[in-house]
């Protein structure tokens, strides 16, 4: 099982659905933080890193002696990350993708790839937590790459959690892509809403199974609880205002010690996500 | 020899464009001819990224010899340099103006890019 934890704007509380929902279980999860520009579950988890592999994309290495100008290169790359200016193509391998496309259109055969890291995949344990996470190299404008090496370590048999970047673009595509669920976390704020529209837009266009989780229920406006209702989008938890909440994330501590009652209702969301997946799986073999 | 001036317009009237590659329009202008056409850059203002290297390398395809513009990032300056096509930045006022400017050579090139790229 694999559920995507998202939203559209940030700061609305992904981790600490993530994180929280980890530790409630009290059983092995596996908790992928594939917010990788600034992954932070590992400061409520206390997880204990274990090993560290490089990332890299491979970019493109000119011989310029086989090269003889022709440009068909810099004719397929979409990103100008190869371009010819004069008679030899110049390369911009913070713009590269990685593609391997100007490598097999060469007619010479000129140009090879060599691995440039852009980030690291680290993995650990926080007690029964399998703890995997992404950090992008400073300066690094793409995160999907990492992304992806995050997620080779989903184990689909298992329970995994994924703490995904914010947004709608590239990275948080790359994260919800392939999960069983996006649970879409939000605040009733008009950021708030505004933000999960866009959210609620993008994993319909990936056609998947999605529900919301409404943080800091109380403050802001009852909106974005009318567009669900209106979009017949399940709000399937609701996490109320509540200053305890906000000093331990603070602190760099997990909410459910903070907030009694709060560990039962994680655990419900669990389960109302299992239940929702076991139904929909039922449907699917019918 | 053939300039280009970036342009927020497509006449001589229009006020240079303080960026490079994002810039609506190209003046492509020739000071031996005084002839001039405007290059449509809709394409590049639209770009996720690339935008430098990739205008750079049209304007080499123009065969065009100096830029005057308001501001060229390293991606841009590099690929220039490489065609062999010098940049003026800080260029202001309308296009005609800064033709006359260049004639009168009140104007000198660059030796590096004036402003950092967008990721460093």
């Amino acid at each position: 099982m694999v559920i995507a934890i998202a939203s559209g704007k940030g700061g609305t509380g992904k981790t600490t659905v993530a994180v929280n929902l980890a530790a409630a279980l009290a059983r092995p999860v596996r908790l992928l933080d594939c917010d990788v520009e600034e992954p932070n579950c590992h400061v409520f988890l206390g997880a204990d890193i274990q090993t560290s592999e490089s990332v890299g994309i491979p970019n493109p290495v000119v011989d310029e002696e086989a090269c003889t100008g022709c440009g068909e290169c810099a004719k397929i790359c979409q990103y100008s990350a190869i371009v010819l200016p004069k008679d030899k193509p110049l390369v911009f391998p913070e713009l590269c993708h990685g593609c391997g496309g100007c490598m097999l259109v060469c007619p010479e055969g000129a140009i090879t790839e060599k691995d440039r890291e852009v980030g690291v995949v680290e993995t650990g344990r926080a007690g029964p937590i399998a703890f995997v996470q992404g950090r992008m190299n400073l300066g690094e404008p793409m995160a999907p790459p990492i992304v992806r090496a995050v997620k080779r370590h989903v184990r689909p048999e298992a329970i995994n959690l994924l703490d995904c970047p914010p947004g709608t673009a590239c990275p948080m595509i790359t994260a919800v892509r392939g999960a069983d669920i996006v649970l879409l976390v939000t605040e009733p704020t008009p950021f708030g809403l505004h933000d999960l529209q866009l959210a609620v837009e993008t994993v319909r266009l990936l056609e998947m199974p999605f529900g919301v989780v409404v943080n800091r229920v109380g403050v802001g406006d009852d909106r974005v609880h009318r567009y669900c209702a209106e979009e017949d989008v399940p709000v399937l938890m609701e996490i109320h205002d509540d200053r305890r909440v906000a000093e331990a994330y603070s602190r760099g501590e997990l909410a459910i010690d903070a907030a009694p009652g709060l560990r039962e209702e994680f655990v419900r969301l669990f389960e109302t996500v299992s239940q929702r997946l076991a139904a929909r799986a039922a449907a699917e073999a019918e | 020899m053939k300039l280009c001036l970036t342009a927020q317009g497509n006449t001589l009237g229009s006020p240079v464009d303080p960026r490079f590659a994002r810039a609506p329009y190209f003046i492509l202008y020739d000071i031996e001819t005084d002839g001039w056409e405007a290059v449509d850059n809709a394409e590049n203002v639209q770009a996720a990224g690339g935008a430098g290297p990739q205008a750079a390398q049209r304007l080499a395809k123009q065969e065009v010899e100096v830029v005057l513009t308001g501001h060229c990032g390293p991606n841009a300056f590099r690929t220039l340099q490489a065609a062999g096509i010098q940049v003026v930045a800080g260029v202001e006022g309308t296009v005609a103006d800064a033709v006359e400017q260049y004639k009168a050579g009140s104007l000198t090139p660059t030796e590096a890019p004036d402003v950092p790229g967008h990721w460093t």
